[in-house]
């Protein structure tokens, strides 16, 4: 089985790997480079466990091959913090109370990530509509929710 | 032997072509063990599913024009295999000339699995339940395939035969979709039933275009493609004509929405029963025309 040496960037870093056709970019992460905090849930593209940014835009990480991330730029969840500081979004989830068993919470985390550099003040509906593609069984989401708006807050006032 | 609910993918080859023919010369070569692929959102959950056993798979979204989404005011829209879905919803030239594909679209799945997902991808999968493939049809898209005798088109309206089947043959690659201007003043409704609004398949989806037409006696046009209630996306022609030969009114509408109910065929399965199915589709249709026609009145 042939196997590809690709040369991707995560979380900032230059990272060389040798992956198997068949590894998905979810294993590549977990198993190779050990960043555990991409969750596998549904393997299957529907729970968003797994989400992390690929060239900025957010994917189910399952669903896409590692060595279809030669070039590529990922971010995980742990690229969230920088210099022990937490991503305002992360501060405001622990805030909220939006973590309850954490399983879904890095791609919450992504995903929310996502919808503030693409929209940076979102409407209820914006939230609700960019997490579609995140389930949680603990929360109820409602607590999500008031994370992604409060992070809003705590960005517009760390700019002022 | 403990369960392990989240296999793996199964061992294949990852094949990298660097031109259209070598792409279609392998898969050719390659029949029935090696499949092309764009976002893989089909393709890697039948993989980890063993539906699908290819030994190779055939990356073709880097060939040269497959990211690319262009608009001519004379010809038209051409979308790019390789062009995603989040990508089309965000193109001015879609949102406002086709708002019934970036509509359709907006309804698959979730942001991120859109961020792969590509309305080609959508097409060549051939599933009774695509979201795009009625408005694709309905705005007389085109499909551009290359094969190994050279570039063809598609019209869509003749390209699906069943579940997954359609007029593409082994070395065949889709290259892009094109898209005529849509008729004056149309409107289009896409109305998706899930069992919850979570990106859920559709248990039935209706997609509904209408516009002016002086040919028709209601002066009308509707054109009505249904999801999920058929092994091909059904254009419901009965329905259409109902509205094309009487003055649109509320009983006109009902009467469309009873033929389009009559001339679906679904299944039962675990998103929903046929008989429920049907039901549905009068209602949805009822909904989409009205919808529809009242948005043509201003």
């Amino acid at each position: 089985m042939a196997h590809h040496t690709i040369t991707l960037t995560v979380n900032g870093e230059t990272e060389v790997v040798t992956v198997p056709a068949h590894m998905t970019l979810l294993e590549m992460i977990r198993e190779e480079l050990a960043l555990t905090g991409t969750k596998n849930g549904c393997a299957s593209g529907e729970c968003g466990a797994c989400t992390v940014l690929f060239n900025g835009e957010p994917v189910n990480s399952c669903m896409v091959l590692a060595v279809e991330a030669d070039g590529a730029t990922v971010t995980t969840v742990e690229g969230l913090a920088h210099d022990h500081q937490l991503d305002p979004l992360q501060e405001a989830f622990v805030e909220s109370g939006a973590v309850q068993c954490g399983f879904c919470t890095p791609g919450m985390l992504i995903s929310s990530k996502a919808l503030l550099l693409r929209a940076p003040n979102p409407s209820d509906d914006e939230i609700r509509e960019a997490l579609v593609g995140n389930l949680c069984r603990c929360t109820g989401y409602v607590r999500i929710v008031d994370g992604v708006k409060k992070a809003v807050k705590i960005a517009a006032q760390s700019e002022e | 032997m403990a369960l392990n609910p989240t296999p793996g993918l199964p061992p294949f080859e990852y094949i990298k072509p660097a031109s259209l023919a070598e792409a279609s010369a392998f898969l050719a070569e390659h029949a029935g063990e090696a499949r092309p692929f764009m976002g893989g959102t089909d393709t890697f959950v039948r993989m980890r599913d063993k539906a699908w056993h290819d030994k190779f798979v055939v990356d073709v979204k880097n060939l040269e024009g497959m990211r690319n989404i262009t608009f001519d005011p004379q010809n038209g829209l051409t979308i790019g295999a390789a062009v995603n879905m989040n990508q089309v919803a965000a193109s001015p030239f879609a949102q406002e000339h086709y708002p019934l594909l970036v509509e359709a679209a907006r309804s698959v799945a979730s942001y991120q699995l859109r961020s792969r997902a590509t309305i080609v991808g959508n097409i060549c999968n051939a599933s009774p339940a695509g979201d795009t493939l009625g408005a694709s049809i309905l705005l007389g898209g085109v499909l551009h395939v290359y094969g190994v005798d050279g570039e063809r088109d598609e019209p869509l309206s003749e390209f699906f035969h069943g579940p997954g089947k359609t007029n593409l043959k082994p070395g065949d690659i889709a290259t892009a979709v094109h898209f005529p201007l849509p008729p004056a003043d149309a409107v289009g409704r896409y109305i998706k039933l899930n069992r919850n609004n979570d990106g859920d398949l559709a248990i039935v989806g209706v997609t509904v275009l209408g516009y002016p037409d002086s040919a028709t006696a209601s002066g009308f046009r509707f054109k009505i493609a249904l999801a999920s209630v058929a092994p091909v996306p059904l254009i419901a022609t009965a329905a259409e004509d109902i509205l094309a030969n009487s003055p649109i009114t509320d009983d006109t509408i009902t009467a469309a929405a009873q033929a389009a109910m009559d001339a679906s065929t679904p299944i039962s399965d675990t998103r929903g029963s046929a008989e429920y199915r049907k039901l549905m589709v009068r209602n949805l249709v009822k909904r989409a025309v009205s919808d529809v026609w009242g948005k043509l009145q201003g």
